[in-house]
């Protein structure tokens, strides 16, 4: 599914710009607020659904090769983390909707789940 | 530095206790470090996500520590070793959903007892050493051809 439309399907705004993001290819995702969770999922091209926003978040995004991160529920990260972001490439999003909602409506428009291994 | 010896290459990383602003800096110099070697993205994820975990550990858990890593054609060999309090029953620590993480990491997203059962998921051999009031070392190793 591509990042532009997962974006829509959320009301997502993206808050950093990364190079190519609209045509980043997700095959997966998975919904967290803890981060050796994270971790633990094996995906190559998944996305990451949270409410946690500060700098370590991208540290772990980076370690697992998660794609792009969607913040929920209009959270927004501070300076520091966007910068991480830019600096690692991975885009950012923010959305107004809950988790269990961003979830829902990704399993919905057909992403499946990050497989556990 | 990374010296080279006979096409094998090995280096160290300083970690400090409470550092988050740094953390992670270590695992992810040495995913670069595979990268560049040309070994498979699958095993450089086991590899990061194994001395990441263990990189965590260090920086919630002790006052200071050390990554000392050693790369041949064959394997990766990762050496974490802290001055911490160390583990006083580690069967129990090595338990999925086990964690004393405090308040204060478990609101920065650690503390979910996953990071000891995850390194050893990741790695071809795992082991762990611990005296209390000293320090604890995780010895792993990532075979490099499948
Ligand atoms: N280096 C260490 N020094 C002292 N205690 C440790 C160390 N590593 C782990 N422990 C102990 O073992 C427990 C389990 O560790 P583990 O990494 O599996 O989970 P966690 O750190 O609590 O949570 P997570 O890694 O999922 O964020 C820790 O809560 C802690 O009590
Ligand atoms: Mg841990």
């Amino acid at each position: 599914m591509k990042l532009k439309e997962i974006a829509k399907v959320l009301d997502a705004q993206f808050i950093t710009e990364a190079m190519d993001a609209d045509d980043l290819d997700i095959s997966s995702a998975c919904s967290t607020d803890l981060m050796s969770v994270v971790l633990y999922y094996h995906s190559m091209n998944c996305l990451l659904i949270t409410g946690l926003t500060q700098p370590s978040v991208i540290r772990t995004a980076e370690i697992a090769c998660i794609k792009c991160i969607v913040f929920v529920q209009g959270k927004n990260p501070n300076l520091q983390t966007i910068e991480l972001a830019k600096e690692k490439g991975i885009p950012l999003l923010s959305t107004p909707h809950s988790m269990y909602s961003v979830s829902g409506r990704l399993f919905q428009a057909g992403l499946p789940s990050s497989p556990e291994k | 530095m990374t010296p080279e010896i006979n096409g094998n290459v090995e280096g160290s990383f300083q970690l400090i206790g409470g550092n988050f602003t740094n953390a992670g800096e270590a695992s992810t110099q040495l995913k670069m470090k595979l990268f560049e070697f040309g070994v498979d993205d699958a095993i450089i994820r086991r590899a990061a996500i194994a001395t990441f975990e263990a990189e965590m550990n260090v920086i919630i858990y002790a006052a200071a520590g050390q990554l000392h890593y050693y790369i041949t054609p064959e394997n990766i060999k990762i050496r974490v070793e802290d001055m911490g309090p160390g583990i006083e029953d580690i069967e129990q620590a090595m338990q999925e959903g086990y964690s004393t993480a405090p308040e204060w990491v478990r609101e920065m997203g650690w503390g979910a007892g996953m990071g000891l059962p995850n390194m050893k998921r990741n790695s071809d051999e795992f082991m762990i050493e611990s005296v209390v009031g000293e320090g604890t070392t995780v010895h792993m190793t990532i075979n490099l051809n499948e």
